[in-house]
């Protein structure tokens, strides 16, 4: 049985790495939502990361590094608005562009400014935005003999930079914004529908003007607390793909502010499984039922499906029972409560699984806004 | 003829006899980037120290993805470079294809001695042996019997530095915890940072107090990690003593630098075959210097050096986890 300390030092670690995919998710979600698919997410998270450290390392003032990151972010949105909204190009292309810009730029920028080849230089403590403790949060060295309740609060709710406060903040922002304000009504309708928006007399353009920067804003804040929270400087492709995670939790979560939270809660629970365990032991009757439920389940779905989908997931549900089988009949032996081993690589690709069993449709529906990816063309 | 002409034709004499006598020297860089911290700092320091000396110059690309390695090899092959040195095994297979189509060019590989090719220098390292040296530092320094380990891409190669470290920190402690964690299992896993930072808080919370990172890029984020956290770090290939100090306690030493400075200085007499750089030779050690030398006692040092001394006359023998893919130590 896993100790609740352990629990709750996996939900900590969670948390940690929820945060840049949660930012860098509802900015996806506002680009988005407005109509403007944003490959570039990745892109925008890596220069705000280099630019925030940069200018932290060189003023010595993590806020500014905050506002240059945010700014850096900024610029790339524009850029993505200017060759997608005003210059109608296609939105893929550009965000591909500007994931290439960045990833070159940075380093090079950073070679030139520096010297450390494609570094920036350390962050001093003032330079980084540091933990907050809550007051009255036992140290970790004390946690061993503090009550769970303590436990819980010095450990999960403190002890973490400001900026995953601010994170969590903008998920019920995000929901106001759109949900509850003539402004993201119409930010709603203009990814649905934008001639609709345009004859009401609203401009099109404007609308999805601001959706970008406010995307750019939060990749800003995601860029600086990578660089200069979680780490205390710039290194070489530090986002590491997050941009393209996030990605896909925008549509493990349909495009909605809350579910954006659970699925990057959910990703982010997935990487510190990832990080804490490095193989998962089960007992083998539980590996292989679990196995055999999602069969069955697979096969009742494509009950009254078509001859394709019949053939091609009722092949998969086959596939599944015969490593279930194959389970059971390895652990034969020695019994079926024996436990089988999982390697880490499974709960790795377990986020992208999830995402392809949501774009198939079997939970839910995913229903990217109907105007994405569009350039809107005024009627003439 | 008029001095135009003149001064041309002795610019272009000078150019055609410089290339038929002395092929340029080229270094490929693996996928970490030449300035990891690293691995490929490493290289790229030997071949620098080579040009400082012999006032000489080197071609050298850094990849940016798999595709390019044997283009990269076939381009520099073309234009008459020689030697090309490799810095990383994932070159093994495209220099197996390579290396038969340009017979004249010597190739020198590093992390990689198992081709046997006519014009192929391999030059392997017993990073096992470098490793149990920290891991017996780990142990000595340690105070809560618990260590880690954090390797970069999970293959064969950085197993060996895990393995070996683990039968160091088993031979000072046998009751030490060794928990070892990989980064991932592709290329990506050398430069993350951000997980490298979770996982070294993962092995804290389970109680290690001396973290090591064999992990490229990664790596730089263990040891910021270590450092903020208030625990011990251990560097890896290049002396990354300087990046924390007092808080880095030492750094596994390979020198590539080394490999990289004699096969740039041999030049096209370059001596072909495999050859493997450990303890006995130099290959291989760790960092003292003065940024770690408070945490560095003179017990746990002549402890060390004894070790050392045994290894390199053959007394005593590090199991290398690429012989036979298990450890004694630790499991995988």
């Amino acid at each position: 049985m896993i100790e609740f300390l352990t629990l709750l030092q996996v939900l900590d670690s969670s948390l940690r790495l929820a945060t840049p995919l949660l930012l860098v998710c509802l900015a996806g979600l506002f680009s988005e939502r407005a109509g403007i698919f944003d490959i570039g997410l990745e892109g925008k998270l890596l220069a705000a990361a280099f630019v925030s450290a940069a200018f932290a390392a060189i003023t010595g003032s993590v806020w500014l590094g905050l506002l240059a990151g945010i700014l850096a972010s900024i610029m790339l949105s524009l850029l993505h608005g200017l060759a997608s909204i005003t210059l109608r190009g296609d939105q893929i292309i550009s965000g591909v562009a500007i994931n290439f810009l960045a990833a070159g730029l940075t380093v090079v920028v950073a070679q030139d400014l520096f010297g450390q080849g494609g570094r920036t230089p350390p962050l001093k403590s003032g330079g980084r935005f540091e933990p907050i403790n809550f007051p009255g949060a036992t140290s970790s060295k004390e946690m061993n003999e503090a009550g769970p309740l303590m436990q819980f609060y010095s450990e999960l709710l403190s002890g973490h930079s400001l900026l995953v406060y601010v994170a969590l903040l903008t998920v019920p922002i995000s929901w106001f914004i759109l949900y509850k304000t003539r402004y993201g009504l119409r930010l709603r309708a203009v990814g649905e529908n934008p001639a609709a928006v345009d004859t009401a007399g609203i401009s099109v353009r404007g609308l999805r003007y601001s959706a970008v920067i406010i995307g750019g804003v939060l990749c800003g804040i995601a860029g600086a607390y990578i660089a200069t929270s979680l780490q205390a400087n710039f290194t070489k492709d530090m986002s590491a793909g997050r941009g393209f995670i996030a990605l896909a939790a925008l549509i493990f979560a349909k495009w909605r502010p809350w579910y954006a939270l659970s699925a990057c809660l959910l990703f982010g629970f997935f990487f510190a499984v990832d990080t804490r365990f490095q193989n998962i032991l089960l007992p083998a009757w539980f590996l292989s039922g679990f196995l055999i439920l999602i069969a069955l389940g697979l096969l009742s779905y494509v009950w009254k499906k078509d001859y394709l989908d019949k053939a091609v997931l009722g092949g998969l549900a086959v596939g599944i029972s015969i490593i279930a089988f194959l389970v059971i009949f390895s652990v034969w032996d020695t019994g079926t409560s024996s436990q089988i081993k999982i390697p880490v690589v499974f709960i790795q690709s377990l986020p992208y699984v999830l995402t392809v069993v949501v774009l198939a449709g079997f939970v839910g529906k995913a229903i990217p806004p109907r105007a994405g990816g569009q350039p809107y063309v005024k009627e003439r | 003829m008029n001095i135009v002409t003149k001064m041309l034709s002795t610019v272009v004499g000078l150019t055609m006899s410089a290339g038929i006598a002395l092929a340029e020297p080229a270094i490929i860089f693996d996928l970490g980037g030449k300035f990891d911290k690293s691995f490929n700092e490493s290289a790229f320091t030997g071949a620098q120290r080579w040009a400082d000396e012999t006032g000489g110059s080197f071609r050298e690309i850094e990849l940016q993805n798999e595709a390019q390695r044997e283009q990269a090899l076939r381009r520099f092959a073309e234009a008459g470079a020689n030697p090309i040195v490799m810095a990383g095994f994932a070159f093994a297979d495209s220099l197996g294809k390579v290396a038969p189509d340009y017979p004249d060019t010597k190739f020198a590989v590093i992390d990689v001695n198992w081709l046997s090719l006519p014009n192929v220098r391999g030059i392997g390292f017993n990073e096992h042996e470098g490793s149990y040296l920290v891991g017996m530092l780990a142990a000595q320094a340690s105070k809560t019997g618990t260590v880690g380990f954090v390797g970069g891409m999970d293959i064969p190669l950085i197993r060996r530095f895990g393995c070996g470290y683990a039968q160091g920190v088993k031979a000072v402690n046998p009751n030490a915890t060794v928990i070892a964690n990989m980064t991932g299992t592709t290329p990506a896993a050398w430069n993350d940072p951000v997980k490298g930072s979770e996982l070294t808080k993962a092995q804290i919370s389970q109680g290690a107090d001396v973290v090591y990172a064999a992990a490229g890029g990664t790596g730089v984020g263990v040891l910021q990690t270590a450092a903020d956290e208030g625990i011990l770090s251990i560097g890896v290939d290049a002396n990354q003593n300087y990046l924390h100090p007092g808080k880095v306690l030492t750094s596994m030493l390979k020198r590539v630098d080394n490999a990289v400075y004699e096969a740039f200085s041999a030049g096209e007499n370059l001596e072909t075959g495999n050859f493997q750089m450990g303890i006995a030779n130099g290959g291989v050690g760790y960092a003292l210097d003065e940024h770690n030398a408070s945490l560095v006692s003179d017990a746990m040092k002549s402890a060390v050096d004894a070790a050392a001394a045994s290894i390199a006359n053959g007394s005593m023998a590090v199991h290398n986890y690429t012989d036979d893919e298990t450890c004694p130590a630790i499991s995988f």
